[in-house]
């Protein structure tokens, strides 16, 4: 068996290998050289040391201010979209008419592209905000909390996916039990459901961490960090500092590398967090 | 196994028999443009060599709405001179992060276009010096053209434009004729304060002239707020410049705030809107306005025409619609014209192949000299060509094109275009950003003065590094 997969071993990975290459770890390596330089197009680059980190946080306060509302846009969208995916999954897990269609309905924002949710709510919002003579930009707050809808609407639809199938492993016998030694409802939800549950967890808080601190589509389009960059997550913010201003490609890089690493430690601590907590069946 | 072997060792042969034979052909084929590559630097040489055969051009075109016209003259240079030519049109707004994509491919773009000395500013590497090329020698006015601090000639404009107030003339008579207007005829409005008190008496008439603002609504939404921040933000400069005898600043003053503002607020109140309305509005939506004669004046430029032509239901007669010069109570302001100017310059990019560049200087040679290229230039694409191969009879016809050679003909001072030497996207973005916290009454018009002065003096320092 080892012989054969080492005889067998170019003919199938090197071609991912190579693709993986080119796709993935050399354009990263050329990023990472390209951050420590000034530079207009990737072909003419020339090297600054550190400067560029330096300037990231230095010409002004936009990265630490889109920072800090990364993490803020990150922790509540986490919490409503696990709240509300995990309830309607306990919903449609019921033994109730038509739960294949409401599940149906409920995933399907979720193939939608972000560019075109984010429009389509804008023009929804304003629609709503016409009656009080107001629109999406006119306040911070407006943006931030149609950046949480639009996410939630989009997101719950795929972690109530995930939720139901952790849901129907949670095995009958269990429930039973605890429902023969008299546990309540709630008892049972919390001392059983959930900790079978956790495997799931794990995977929901993962994407929808990941995902709310990568957002950008959806930013763009709902209101493109408008009033005064108040409502600019960090993906927009390093989209922007590349691409609108000249002389800025190198911060623009140096941001998007410290980005990369701050989503990879985010993510790791909190996939090792959630994972001490699974228990085996 | 063995059979097997044979064929692929076979087939191996061949393709490499292929790949010499290219080889050859290219070789043979490179003396041709050989007069040009002498002078071009060993880097550039060096890209000659991989080139096959003949140069080609790819054009980056700058403007969504022409793409079409420019994909026809595409097909149609390349089946009068057979040299292929590939265009490819960047989504709006999206022209420099598409360009620093495509000029670092391997077939780079090799034709395409910088907004001003800014844009020359980033992309100075990549512009060859064009001097010596039929399409300067061509260009009427040569001041129109970007040159580097060493006297080179890096970027030609192909095309000149003008914007200002367009109004509805229909709608004006209807005003001009009602009890007691503040003016007899557009002719009277020549300073801020006559449009002013004429704005003002249409709007408290707007139910009678049945209009529902005097002004198409103030765009805001973010990506749709270039009309304010960028193009009526020129005429403070260009005053201020004026002043000051310069045409670039490190720091601006912002002397001429109180003038914007003037202006600003005129078109605010006096809208098809409330103010805390505008942050939905886009561009289309003021032309729709315009079109469909709910408005009266609206600030666009002449390539505004397609899209008042355009909207369906549209009620405004081609006669009637009409430029005026955007006042803002600067002295002296009745011999104001038009702002009349450029930020369309062709370069061709210096790295690219020396046979690809010949092929682009032919190419727009071409669009500029050969009667097919010039009815492509004023008819297709509508383009006001600063070049002495057009005639007088070659000029685009539409109403506001006919009303550019009007103002330019009639001895007024047209206000240049200033808004070249703006330092950055990020610049015009803050700027329009906080005119739209201004109409939310979120910002007084301090901070955005503030805003102006501060965010100007922080970009030009970032361009100078």
């Amino acid at each position: 068996m080892q012989k054969t997969l080492k005889k067998y071993f170019v003919i199938f990975t090197v071609p991912t290998l190579l693709a993986f290459a080119f796709a993935f770890i050399i354009p990263f390596i050329q990023g990472l050289y390209l951050s420590f330089c000034e530079f207009t197009t990737v072909k003419n680059a020339k090297w600054v040391g550190l400067n560029n980190y330096v300037r990231a946080f230095t010409d002004n306060k936009d990265f630490l201010n889109a920072l800090l509302l990364t993490a803020c846009f990150t922790i509540v969208s986490i919490l409503t979209i696990n709240l509300f995916a995990f309830a309607i999954a306990l919903l449609l897990t019921r033994k109730m008419k038509g739960t294949n269609l409401f599940r149906t309905v409920f995933f399907m924002p979720n193939l939608i592209g972000g560019i075109v949710l984010g429009y389509t709510w804008q023009q929804m919002i304003n629609a709503v905000l016409l009656r009080y003579e107001t629109t999406i930009v006119s306040n911070a707050k407006y943006g931030f909390i149609g950046l949480v809808i639009l996410m939630n609407w989009q997101m719950i639809g795929y972690m109530m996916i995930i939720y139901i199938a952790g849901l129907q492993n949670v095995p009958t016998d269990l429930i039973e039990a605890a429902q023969i030694d008299g546990a309540t409802p709630w008892q049972r939800l919390t001392k059983v459901t959930i900790p079978m549950v956790m495997p799931s967890i794990t995977i929901c808080m993962f994407l929808t961490l990941s995902n709310s601190f990568k957002l950008f589509d959806q930013n763009k389009a709902l209101t493109d960090g408008a009033p005064m960059n108040k409502t600019e997550l960090l993906a927009l913010n390093i989209y922007r500092t590349y691409y609108a201003r000249t002389g800025y490609e190198g911060v623009g890089q140096a941001k998007a590398v410290m980005f990369f690493v701050l989503v990879a430690v985010i993510a790791l601590v909190q996939l090792r967090l959630t994972r001490s907590k699974e228990v085996d069946q | 196994m063995k059979k097997k072997l044979l064929s692929a060792l076979l087939s191996v042969a061949m393709v490499s028999a292929l790949l010499v034979g290219c080889g050859d052909k290219a070789a043979t084929e490179a003396p041709a443009a050989d007069d040009a590559a002498t002078e071009a630097p060993a880097e550039e040489t060096a890209a000659a060599e991989e080139a096959t055969g003949t140069g080609k051009v790819y054009y980056l075109n700058f403007k969504p709405e022409v793409d079409e016209a420019w994909q026809e003259i595409a097909a149609a240079y390349t089946e009068a001179t057979g040299v292929e030519v590939k265009v490819v049109t960047a989504a709006s707004g999206t022209y420099e992060e598409v360009l620093k994509t495509e000029i670092a491919q391997s077939e780079p773009v090799t034709l395409f276009q910088i907004n001003g000395p800014v844009g020359y500013q980033n992309w100075k590497d990549y512009c060859k010096d064009l001097k010596d090329t039929e399409l300067y020698n061509a260009l009427s006015d040569k001041s129109l053209a970007v040159t580097g601090d060493d006297g080179g000639v890096y970027g030609i404009p192909y095309t000149v434009e003008t914007y200002g107030i367009i109004y509805n003339n229909a709608i004006m008579e209807k005003y001009f004729a009602t009890a007691d207007a503040k003016a007899a005829s557009v002719d009277e409005i020549n300073n801020f304060d006559t449009l002013k008190a004429v704005v003002e008496d249409m709007t408290a008439k707007k139910d009678e002239l049945g209009i529902q603002g005097v002004f198409a609504s103030t765009s805001l939404l973010p990506g749709e707020d270039w009309r304010w921040q960028t193009h009526l933000a020129n005429i403070p400069v260009y005053y201020e410049y004026k002043d000051k005898g310069v045409s670039d600043l490190a720091d601006l003053e912002f002397t001429y705030s109180d003038n914007f503002k003037n202006i600003f607020d005129l078109y605010i109140n006096n809208s098809t809107c409330a103010p805390t309305l505008l942050g939905s509005k886009s561009v289309t939506d003021s032309m729709a306005e315009f079109a469909l004669g709910e408005c009266a004046l609206v600030q666009n430029g002449n390539w505004g025409w397609g899209q008042i032509a355009d909207v369906e239901g549209n009620v405004v007669n081609a006669d009637d619609v009409k430029f005026m010069p955007i006042y803002t109570g600067v002295a002296g302001e009745e011999n104001q014209g038009l702002c009349t100017g450029t930020e369309n310059f062709w370069c061709i990019n210096s790295q690219a192949s020396a046979e690809d560049q010949k092929a682009s200087e032919d190419f727009v040679n071409w669009m500029i000299s050969s009667d097919e290229g010039k009815n492509y230039m004023v008819n297709t694409l509508g383009n006001a060509a600063p070049f002495t191969t057009f005639g007088d009879d070659e000029k685009p016809s539409d109403p506001l094109a006919k009303e550019m050679y009007r103002f330019m003909e009639g001895g007024k001072t047209s206000v240049s275009w200033n808004f070249t030497t703006f330092p950055s996207q990020a610049f015009k973005d803050d700027f329009g950003a906080a005119l739209l916290e201004y109409c939310n009454g979120n910002m007084t018009w301090d901070d955005v003065k503030n805003t102006v002065v501060t965010r100007w003096a922080e970009e030009k320092a970032a361009l100078a590094q």
